[in-house]
């Protein structure tokens, strides 16, 4: 498995306060990975980074088979490269319908002329009505997206990520907010989704990294401080003082 | 997945978009009253003035337009494009003023033993044109004066290109919200404070004037004339309606009302958003540039004032109170609110007496058009469309009989059947 996003010695720091510190991370083509930490470790900043939101002061960025760096391109090219994220918050667009969200989301050419004479041919409505089905909302696909339920938001953000076809998967805090059938819906899947592409989970809630069951990295203070298998980690010293001690 | 729903996509496009045929079929009803109403070619009821008035109110319906395509539907609270209406009326105004001068000069020139050379007529025409500011040169803007058609390529290309440039800038920076707003207003205001310079090299405050004039056309009585522009305000308000309608209707509108919702995330889907923004603010200043070129020769006279800030308030207002995302909102809001505008400060509206103080419209009508739109903002956000729901009582799509509401427990739609 070839590396596909390598960040190394990156720090970036505001007004003073050092958000992300040194911190390196590498994550294969097709992995799932869990990324936790306490609260203020730059677990959104890190993805932040990824994503082009925030320009970090110095260290590298290096995303794909070509070792392209990410710090030179906007937010938009980053997402055309094939890096895909997941907000915390569900975000759709509610004045628009769940078909309009999708079809918005489908890997299409971006550009504005490309989009005015758009038009959507029988495949890609295929397309969306699968992918609606995937996500269970294929009785409302015609309905305005506002007026779904949290849950079904979450799901519908998370089929306009599939639809997107990212190679890089960053999905912040999945389980928020989430059922218990839900979250295991959710682990399948993310787990799925990593088959075919790499996955960052950012997460706090342990149980549901245990489910995940895969490598975990832990944030604190802007930098990695462990890495491995969740049991590995979980009995690291320093660890266990970041979130129970203090 | 049911093909019933995807079927609806399918459908033509006046079937999808009802409201577009709905507002076609009534503007060519009024295009025909006001024909056979009108001194030119009717009946006669309605004085010339009056079909200039609603020829002009046409064209703001027009620009008005345009703005909610920038604001109600891609979230640009431009407070400058009244300034690309105002250049458009400018770069047809040139062409007017320039043809009308020249037959005069030439018919005065006849009259010299000899004929009159190229030079003599030039520089009679601009003694002519920028006496009144001193000057008996033509400035060098003026190059193309001559020329329909470069004048009417002017009309696109100047409101255009300032708007890509300026777009380009101000996008680019990622200048968004109230301080785009007050960029543009500074915009406005520059274009305007600069054309009150006499040495503009447009007449500085005199503007251009005599623009209902065509030249050539002298014996076409103005009763005639302003059918025809009125017929053309129409044609042009039509043929604008259709094209945003096509714009926001596919996923170009999808896309620009996301950015308008939440700029970040679309970003996030790789949409290049500033491009998207540029595209919407360069059109629909090229539709301003186009209502302006139509409004003035019906106007008659453009000078710098028209393009003062407080313009493209007006222009803002008019959508607000209309109902902005809605393109019907927009022509109903302009053509309201500068129809009542011309009602109450024409002096037409009887002034209230209260015994200790005279309530005179005249003074009064900014004070009532700024109450209601704190009013509308306040109160009602869709505004005089907004009204357009409870008549045709929206329907809402088909659940298969599954919760109305966001929450479980909500009314489901079986329940909520009539």
């Amino acid at each position: 498995m070839s590396t596909l996003l390598e960040v190394s010695g990156v720090s970036v720091s505001f007004d003073g306060f050092k958000a992300i510190n040194n911190l390196s991370f590498q994550i294969a083509d097709a992995e799932l990975r869990a990324v936790i930490g306490p609260n203020g470790a730059g677990k959104t900043t890190f993805m932040d980074i990824i994503t082009g939101k925030t320009k970090p002061d110095e260290g590298r960025v290096v995303y794909g088979d070509r070792g392209d760096s990410l710090l030179k391109m906007s937010e938009s090219k980053i997402a055309q490269a094939g890096i895909g994220r997941k907000f915390q918050r569900p975000t759709v667009f509610e004045d628009q319908s769940v078909f309009d969200n999708l079809m918005m989301a489908l890997r299409k050419t971006r550009g504005p002329l490309a989009v005015l004479f758009f038009k959507p041919t029988p495949e890609d409505e295929d397309k969306v009505a699968q992918l609606a089905s995937e996500i269970g909302l294929s009785a409302a696909l015609h309905r305005k997206s506002g007026e779904l339920s949290h849950g079904q938001k979450q799901w519908l953000e998370i089929g306009m990520l599939l639809a997107q076809d990212p190679r890089l998967l960053l999905v912040d805090e999945p389980a928020a907010g989430m059922t218990p059938a839900e979250r295991e819906h959710t682990t399948d899947i993310l787990r799925e989704a990593a088959k075919t592409r790499a996955v960052v989970v950012v997460e706090h809630d342990m149980e549901f990294v245990r489910r995940l069951n895969c490598k975990v990295t832990v944030l604190h203070e802007g930098s990695v401080l462990a890495e491995g298998s969740l049991d590995h980690v979980t009995k690291n010293e320093q660890v266990i003082e970041v979130y129970l001690g203090r | 997945m049911s093909d019933v729903a995807l079927g609806s996509r399918r459908q033509p496009f006046a079937l999808r978009f009802p409201s577009v045929m709905v507002f076609l079929a009534i503007l060519a009803l009024f295009t025909l009253g006001v024909t056979i109403l009108s001194e030119g070619f009717g009946i006669g009821v309605i004085s010339t003035s009056f079909v200039k008035t609603l020829g002009k109110t046409l064209c703001l319906c027009l620009v008005a337009l345009a703005m909610d395509l920038v604001w109600g539907y891609c979230g640009i609270l431009s407070l400058g494009h009244m300034a690309f209406f105002g250049l458009g009326g400018y770069a047809i105004g040139m062409w007017l003023m320039y043809a009308r001068t020249e037959i005069i000069v030439l018919e005065s020139l006849a009259a010299a033993p000899l004929p009159p050379t190229p030079q003599e007529v030039s520089d009679g025409i601009a003694s002519q044109i920028f006496g009144v500011v001193g000057a008996s040169e033509f400035p060098p803007i003026w190059v193309f004066a001559h020329s329909l058609p470069l004048q009417l390529a002017a009309v696109v290309i100047v409101p255009g290109l300032l708007a890509l440039v300026f777009g380009w800038l101000a996008f680019r920076s990622r200048v968004t919200g109230v301080y785009l707003s007050i960029l543009t207003q500074a915009m406005t205001l520059a274009l305007s404070l600069h054309l009150f310079q006499n040495d503009s090299g447009l007449r500085g405050n005199n503007g251009l004037s005599g623009l209902q004039n065509l030249p050539g056309l002298s014996d076409v009585p103005q009763s005639i004339v302003s059918m025809w522009f009125f017929w053309a305000s129409a044609l042009a308000l039509g043929l604008g309606y259709l094209l945003c309608a096509w714009v926001v209707s596919g996923k170009f509108g999808s896309v620009i009302r996301a950015i308008r919702d939440d700029e970040a995330r679309v970003r996030f889907l790789g949409y290049p958003v500033e491009a998207f923004k540029l595209v919407i603010f360069t059109l629909t200043a090229v539709i301003a540039g186009i209502a302006g070129a139509l409004y003035y020769p019906q106007a008659g006279i453009i000078n710098p004032a028209e393009i003062a800030p407080i313009a493209s308030i007006y222009l803002a207002v008019w959508v607000a109170i209309g109902g902005r995302g809605r393109l019907y909102g927009a022509v109903i809001g302009a053509a309201f609110v500068s129809l009542v505008s011309t009602w109450f400060t024409g002096g037409q509206a009887p002034d209230i007496n209260l015994g200790f103080y005279t309530i005179s419209w005249v003074d009064w009508w900014t004070v009532l058009l700024g109450l209601s739109f704190v009013c509308v903002t306040l109160y009602a956000p869709k505004g005089i469309g907004g009204l357009v729901d409870l008549i045709v009582d929206r329907r809402s799509p088909n659940r298969h009989g599954a919760d109305l509401g966001p929450d479980q427990g909500a009314l489901r739609e079986q329940e909520a059947e009539k």
